[in-house]
């Protein structure tokens, strides 16, 4: 697929929000019209917000949209070049070396060089779609790291020289804000923050994602998650765990629980710490009736 | 296409260069002078991505100006309202609201912008109506005084507790193979197998974070605090410090100066509720609600120095102290209460926290926190182990 195959995709925000629902991605106008600006002006997009809400999703929804394959970079503390871009297979090296003998030999050829997400992409990016999770994980020289390649698009190998993109890829970056990312990299990206949607969009998303959830349950199961949320927890349900609550309530309810019984039950899905769990479990019977009303 | 613009602080439109440009990219333009003017960073390039993006949503409302804005000029979440104002003023020529918090919840005051920060969890708060008087805002000079912090500040990084990183330092035993370099010596030795290079995972030391307390009861040693504080971040690799009385403030990038007098009036600036009242428990669950603060806290030793004197309900402080404790590799609380020899943790908040703090000790002289903030890499029996003891 050629960059303006992918500008034909992305025509409008709203050919770009049915394209991703039809994906099983639901957007709001915002975040489809930054997709659709990201792909148009040839900048990578920088989504941030709470853990769970949908950012790495919307990453594999944008690859599939395009019909690219997802490249996926996870950050961590520690991550450097030879994790990103690229690195040289050095046992082969050494066997090819001892295998040559008297020979000549490139050990620095192509067979030899073993091509991270950053170098994969910039050798056919217009067949994938690069993501750079959790970028706030890193370090900070990782992230000037970074900057060099997404304003050059290019990797230089000191064996090899510099291997530049032809097109500019599309690249994702994802940051859960648990430090302030530099101006430097917001200035270059498309930005966007994801936050959790309203009741009746999750509802939505649940009718979508669940396997087999009635309409009534989804949308019980929205209004309280959205109750949960607004409490001080340590760590508020995100989408997806709202999606496996309403499965397993259903499941349950399958097996001869009765409804509220079977929300309550099949609580440790949606909430995953101890404390938060013995902090709602007072009121929990009360917003899932209210719910459920 | 670079647009010589903005950023110019140039008075007539020649010298801005605005000539040569459509009238119609004027008010983009202004939006991204005006937002410059508030503190925002808008990079000339943004501007030019700005009237990009307008251009391709064509523009069909006065909606698709805002999104292309919001995607383009990217303010940080905190500041979303404060730059929707700015939108709202410039573009539709309405009054700008007022974008200050309402004055019973906890604010936060980061020192790397001018802004201030609402909180989610802090709007829960009713500890601290409860606990304090009224919110009193002052200010405070510091005097510079003999003291023994020198010798603190140079051996604090390598007093810290230490952590295994994840990355790799060049050792000459004890260690992997480290095939890259070992390669090259290879290759310059002509095939020749010399002595092998090799690699361990590195030791660093962990974050240091400390919480001030500034309120009225702490004042005879909020000054010598600071000064720890001060020379904390000057001694280590990575401390952060932040005061916390009606408001919590991050003070860190005031206290990098290295100048003590210096750094110390910054600070003072910085900070507004110097001797006021007390809202321990919310303003600390305002401190873990946002993320990047948090982050600070994760595998750090976390120093809180207050006497922790939450009166009426105590609930949120116990809440933000078992997570403060989850998240840190050591949780320890100097009070300068303990001083006295029959000081016992008797009330109910700190009876309520002792079981998740790691340290409650002595902070009622410079020496005592010195030696033991000194002392954190070494194990030691838990606070409740102790004070069951005496008590």
């Amino acid at each position: 697929m050629t960059r303006a195959d992918a500008e034909q995709i992305a025509a409008s925000p709203e050919a770009v929000a049915a394209r991703l629902a039809a994906s099983r991605y639901l957007a709001d106008d915002s975040l489809a019209t930054a997709i659709f600006l990201a792909i148009r002006l040839g900048k990578p997009l920088l989504l941030e917000g709470a853990p769970g809400v949908g950012k790495t999703e919307a990453a594999k929804a944008v690859a599939e949209l395009l019909g690219r394959e997802l490249v996926r970079l996870q950050c961590y503390e520690g991550i450097d070049a030879a994790h990103a871009l690229y690195e040289w297979n050095y046992q082969r090296q050494l066997l090819a070396i001892r295998h040559a003998g008297e020979h000549e030999i490139d050990i620095y050829d192509d067979r030899f060089l073993i091509a991270r997400p950053l170098l994969q992409v910039l050798r056919v990016p217009e067949q994938r779609v690069l993501l750079v999770d959790e970028i706030d994980r890193s370090d900070h020289e990782f992230e000037a790291l970074l900057l060099e390649f997404l304003s050059d698009f290019q990797i230089s190998i000191p064996e090899r020289g510099t291997i530049r993109a032809a097109t500019q890829p599309i690249v994702i970056l994802t940051s859960n804000r648990t430090r302030e990312l530099a101006e430097a990299l917001r200035r270059r990206c498309v930005y966007h923050w994801i936050g959790y949607p309203d009741a009746a969009r999750e509802a939505e998303i649940i009718m979508l994602r669940a396997g087999d959830v009635a309409e009534a349950t989804a949308r019980a199961v929205a209004n309280a998650v959205q109750q949960i949320r607004a409490r001080p927890l340590a760590k508020p349900p995100g989408i997806a765990e709202a999606v496996e609550w309403a499965n397993a309530a259903t499941i349950l309810e399958k097996g001869g629980s009765p409804w509220p019984e079977a929300f309550r039950r099949a609580i440790g899905v949606l909430i995953k710490d101890e404390e938060d769990l013995s902090a709602i479990a007072p009121e929990l019977g009360r917003i899932v009736e209210e719910s459920l009303a | 296409m670079a647009l010589p613009l903005t950023c110019l602080p140039a008075s007539s439109p020649r010298e801005r260069g605005e000539e040569s440009l459509p009238r119609a990219a004027a008010p983009f333009l202004g939006f991204a002078r005006l937002l410059r003017r508030h503190a925002f960073a808008v990079a000339p390039e943004q501007a030019t991505s700005f009237m990009q993006a307008v251009t391709l949503l064509g523009p069909r409302s006065m909606n698709d100006i805002r999104e292309a804005a919001l995607a383009t000029l990217a303010p940080s979440p905190d500041r979303r309202i404060e730059f929707d104002a700015h939108l709202r003023s410039h573009f539709y020529g309405d009054v700008k609201p007022s974008i200050e918090g309402e004055e019973d919840e906890t604010r936060i005051k980061d020192d790397r912008g001018t802004r201030e920060e609402q909180s989610q969890a802090a709007r829960q708060g009713k500890g601290g109506e409860l606990t304090s008087a009224r919110e009193q805002l002052s200010s405070r000079d510091f005097q510079r005084a003999a003291d023994g912090l020198g010798a603190f500040r140079r051996g604090l990084a390598s007093a810290l507790p230490a952590r295994r990183s994840f990355r790799t330092i060049r050792t000459r035993s004890r260690g992997t193979l480290d095939l890259r370099r070992s390669l090259g010596e290879i290759v310059s030795a002509d095939g020749d197998i010399p002595s092998p290079q090799l690699r361990r995972r590195q030791t660093v030391p962990r974050k240091l974070l400390l919480l001030i307390d500034v309120s009225g009861s702490m004042k005879l040693h909020t000054a010598d605090y600071l000064k720890l504080a001060h020379a904390a971040v000057q001694g280590a690799d990575r401390a952060e410090v932040f005061t916390f009385g009606t408001r919590l403030t991050r003070i860190t990038s005031a206290l990098r100066v290295r100048d003590r007098d210096q750094a110390l009036a910054r600070a003072a600036v910085l900070v507004d509720d110097w001797d006021g009242g007390t809202r321990m428990g919310p303003t600390l669950l305002a401190f873990l609600s946002v993320p990047r603060f948090s982050a600070f806290a994760r595998g750090a030793a976390v120093v809180i120095l207050s006497d922790a004197l939450e009166r009426g309900d105590h609930a949120d402080l116990e809440t933000a102290m078992r997570r403060l404790s989850a998240r840190a590799f050591r949780l320890s609380l100097a009070t300068p209460l303990a001083g006295d020899p029959r000081f016992r943790p008797a009330t109910a908040a700190l009876r309520a926290i002792v079981p998740v703090l790691d340290d409650l000790v002595d902070g009622s002289s410079l020496k005592s926190l010195t030696d033991f903030i000194l002392s954190l890499a070494r194990p030691a029996p838990s606070a409740e182990a102790i004070w069951k003891r005496v008590s």
